[in-house]
C-alpha cells in the first residue's frame, strides 16, 4: 500500500496529470460531476457525481464510421482514433463495479473496438465512500464499498490518501508517482471500519435479492404487479440514463452536407420506438417496455452471467424519477 | 486498429428483379465482384444506404450459390422505399453474416423437409430451399407450402414454376388469399390449407411468414399432432447492432441477432411472448 499526506494532495493530482488526462468529481450548480483536472481544481466531498462514470467508455454520443457518397458510389471510412490514456479518480464502489457489467456486453466476441480502447488507455482509481447515503444499496448486490474495486482502490483517513493498486495497469501507475510514501498494508483497516457502521445502518442495506435471477424468468414476467407499478411512469427515460450499467444504444445517420457520419447514442428500452418495426411493435404499453428495464437487470441479465445483478445499487435512479418509481420499489413490490 | 463488425462493406447492386408490386430481389457483391462473405441458410446482413439507415435483412440465395448474394426485400419503411428506388450499378453498405441461421447440418440432416411460408416470409426459407436442393443426398424428401395475398404476391414465382415444381424431390402446394382471375390453385388462409393438406408428421417443420399466420399455423400442426421440438421458425425484430450489444432484439434473457434469428418452438415456448 502507498500513500501521501492530504496537504500534498494539489502535488499528487499534478503528478497524475502530468502524463495523461486526470478526470475527478468536482461540485458544480446541482452536485459532483467528473471534470478534466487543471491546477486549482477542488476535488467534489459529495457522495456521488449525478451522472456515472459509465461516459468515460460508453459515451453519450459518439461517430461510429464515416461515408462519402457520389453518385452511386460510396466511401467508408474508418473514424476510429487510438484514445489518449487517462486516469479517472473517485469512482465508487458501485460504479466501478458496474465497469465489470458493461464489459462483459462490450468485450464479448465479437468486441466492440470503440468501448475496448478506452477501457485499454483508461485507469480508474476508485475511492472509498466517507458518507454513503439513505439512496444507496450496493450491498444488496454483494459489493463492498469499503473495498472498492478498480485498477487503483483509495481510502481518505483525515490526513492521508491510502493507495492499493489491484491490475498491472494500476501497479504501472502507481510506480510512476515517486511523490508516493509507503504505506502498512493495514493503514486503511480504521478508515474501512468506520465506513462499515455506517453501511449497517443505511436503510435499504438489507434489500433482498433473493427472489430474483434466471430462474425465476416466466414467473416474474407475468406477475401481477407491474401494471401497478408501471401505471404513473412518464417514459423520459432518466432512469436508464443516469444508470451505469445500462448500455443500449441506436445507431442513426447524419448527413453533414460535406458526408454521412454514424453515430451511435444512449438509448432507452422506455421509448415507445425502441422496439418500432414495419410489422409493429412487439412492445405497445408503458407497462412491457417498463417491465423490460427491470426484468433485464434482475432476471435476463443474471440468466446470462452466472447470477450477476445488471444493478449496481448507486441509487440514481431513485434521486432522479420524477415520479419516484426505481428499482428498489419494484423489487418490495415483486418479492412480496 | 482491431477489426470492427459495426463498420461496413461496401457492396454493388449488380441486378434488381420485379418480383411483386412491393417486393424486389437485389442480387449484391463485393466491389471485387465477389461474394461479400459466405454465410448459412437463414443468417442475416445489415444492408444501409448511408444517410438513410441500416436493416437487417435475411439473405435470400442459397450459400451454394457462389457468385453473389441475394436479398428479397419488401418496400415498408424509409430503407426499404429507397433500395426500392435504386437501379442497377448502386452501391450499399453491407456487414454480417448475422445470426445462427437454420441447422441445416444438423437438426436438418436426412429429415424429410415442410416449408411453410407466407407472403414475404419465404426470403429466408428460400436460402434453406435451394439449399437443401443442391444437396439433396444429405436429405430427404421437400414439401413447401406456400401462399399470398393474391397470385401476384408470389415472391419469384418464376422460380417455383419453373425450378421446385420441376424438381421430382420437391412437392409445392401453392394459395392465394382470395379468388382471382387466372388463377385456378387454392384458394384460402395457409393455416387451413395445411390442415386440409394433412402434411406427413414425420417431417421437419420449417415456418415463416406474418406473425398472425404463424400462430394459426402452429396451433394447427400441433393439433394435428406435430410436435413444437419439431418447427423452427425465424423471427424479425428491430435490431441496430447485429451483435447482441444494444438491447433491440432481447427477448428474455434471448437476443434474436444472435441467438436467433432461428428457434425452435419448444425453445420459444420459454420466453416472454414479445415477438
Amino acid at each position: 500500500m502507498k500513500k501521501i499526506s492530504l496537504t500534498k494532495l494539489d502535488e499528487f493530482f499534478a503528478a497524475v496529470a502530468a502524463s495523461q488526462n486526470l478526470y475527478l468529481p468536482v461540485d458544480g450548480a446541482k452536485g459532483a460531476e467528473y471534470s478534466l483536472w487543471t491546477e486549482g481544481t477542488v476535488m467534489s466531498k459529495a457522495y456521488n457525481t449525478l451522472r456515472s462514470a459509465k461516459d468515460f467508455f460508453f459515451p453519450q454520443v459518439e461517430t461510429l464510421a464515416a461515408f462519402k457518397v457520389n453518385g452511386k458510389n460510396i466511401e467508408v471510412e474508418d473514424v476510429r482514433k487510438e484514445t489518449e490514456d487517462f486516469v479517472v479518480f473517485g469512482v465508487r464502489a458501485c460504479d466501478a463495479k458496474s465497469f465489470e457489467i458493461l464489459d462483459s456486453v462490450y468485450l464479448a466476441d465479437p468486441v466492440d473496438s470503440y468501448y475496448a480502447s478506452r477501457r485499454e488507455h483508461g485507469v480508474i482509481m476508485t475511492l472509498s465512500c466517507k458518507k454513503p447515503t439513505e439512496t444507496c444499496f450496493c450491498k444488496a448486490f454483494g459489493i463492498d464499498a469499503a473495498n472498492p474495486g478498480g485498477d487503483v482502490s483509495c481510502w481518505m483517513t483525515d490526513s492521508e490518501l491510502l493507495l492499493q493498486a489491484n491490475t498491472e495497469k494500476g501497479e504501472a501507475l502507481l510506480a510512476s508517482l515517486s511523490i508516493l510514501e509507503e504505506a502498512d498494508d493495514n493503514a486503511a483497516d480504521s478508515e474501512k471500519e468506520k465506513l462499515q457502521t455506517i453501511l449497517d445502518k443505511l436503510p435499504l442495506g438489507n434489500l433482498s435479492t433473493e427472489s430474483f435471477g434466471g430462474d425465476k424468468l416466466m414467473a416474474l414476467f407475468n406477475s401481477d404487479k407491474w401494471e401497478a407499478l408501471s401505471e404513473s411512469c412518464l417514459a423520459c427515460g432518466t432512469c436508464t440514463f443516469v444508470c451505469p450499467t445500462c448500455q443500449c444504444y441506436d445507431i442513426r445517420d447524419y448527413d453533414t452536407g460535406h458526408g454521412v457520419q454514424r453515430f451511435r447514442c444512449w438509448d432507452s428500452c422506455m421509448y415507445s420506438d425502441f422496439t418500432l418495426c414495419a410489422h409493429g411493435n412487439t412492445r405497445n404499453t408503458q407497462m412491457q417496455r417498463f417491465r423490460q428495464r427491470f426484468m433485464h437487470k434482475l432476471v435476463y441479465y443474471p440468466a446470462n452471467n452466472n447470477g450477476v445483478f445488471g444493478c449496481v445499487g448507486c441509487g440514481r435512479c431513485l434521486r432522479s424519477c420524477p415520479i419516484s418509481m426505481n428499482i428498489v420499489k419494484v423489487m418490495k413490490a415483486l418479492e412480496g | 486498429m482491431r477489426s470492427e463488425t459495426l463498420i461496413p462493406k461496401i457492396g454493388v447492386v449488380t441486378d434488381i428483379r420485379v418480383d411483386t408490386p412491393d417486393v424486389k430481389t437485389f442480387r449484391v457483391v463485393g466491389l471485387d465482384g465477389k461474394k461479400v462473405f459466405e454465410h448459412i441458410p437463414g443468417q442475416c446482413a445489415m444492408l444501409s444506404v448511408p444517410g438513410v439507415g441500416e436493416g437487417m435483412f435475411s439473405i435470400t440465395s442459397s450459400p451454394t450459390n457462389e457468385a453473389f448474394m441475394e436479398f428479397s426485400i419488401k418496400k415498408c419503411g424509409c430503407l426499404t422505399s429507397w433500395l426500392h428506388m435504386m437501379d442497377v450499378g448502386q452501391q450499399i453498405t453491407i456487414r454480417g453474416p448475422y445470426g445462427n441461421g437454420f441447422p441445416v447440418e444438423s437438426a436438418l440432416k436426412g429429415k424429410d423437409l415442410l416449408f411453410i411460408a407466407g407472403g414475404i416470409g419465404l426470403a429466408p426459407l428460400r436460402s434453406v430451399i435451394n439449399y437443401v436442393r443442391d444437396k439433396k443426398e444429405n436429405y430427404g424428401s421437400v414439401h413447401i407450402i406456400y401462399g399470398s395475398r393474391s397470385a401476384d404476391d408470389l415472391v419469384d414465382y418464376q422460380e417455383i414454376l419453373n425450378e421446385w415444381q420441376t424438381d421430382e424431390n420437391v412437392k409445392v402446394d401453392l394459395t392465394i388469399d382470395r379468388p382471382q382471375e387466372g388463377w385456378d390453385g387454392h384458394v384460402g388462409f395457409i393455416p387451413s390449407f395445411v390442415e386440409e393438406l394433412k402434411p406427413d408428421l414425420s417431417r421437419t417443420v420449417l415456418i415463416c411468414g406474418p406473425p398472425i399466420m404463424i400462430k394459426f399455423t402452429l396451433d394447427g400442426l400441433k393439433k394435428m399432432g406435430f410436435q413444437e421440438s419439431q418447427v423452427y421458425t425465424t423471427m424479425e425484430l428491430r435490431m441496430k447492432c447485429a451483435i447482441g450489444k444494444c438491447g433491440r432484439c432481447n427477448i428474455g434473457n434471448k437476443y434474436v441477432c444472435k441467438d436467433g434469428p432461428v428457434f425452435r418452438f419448444d425453445e420459444l415456448s420459454t420466453l416472454p411472448n414479445e415477438y
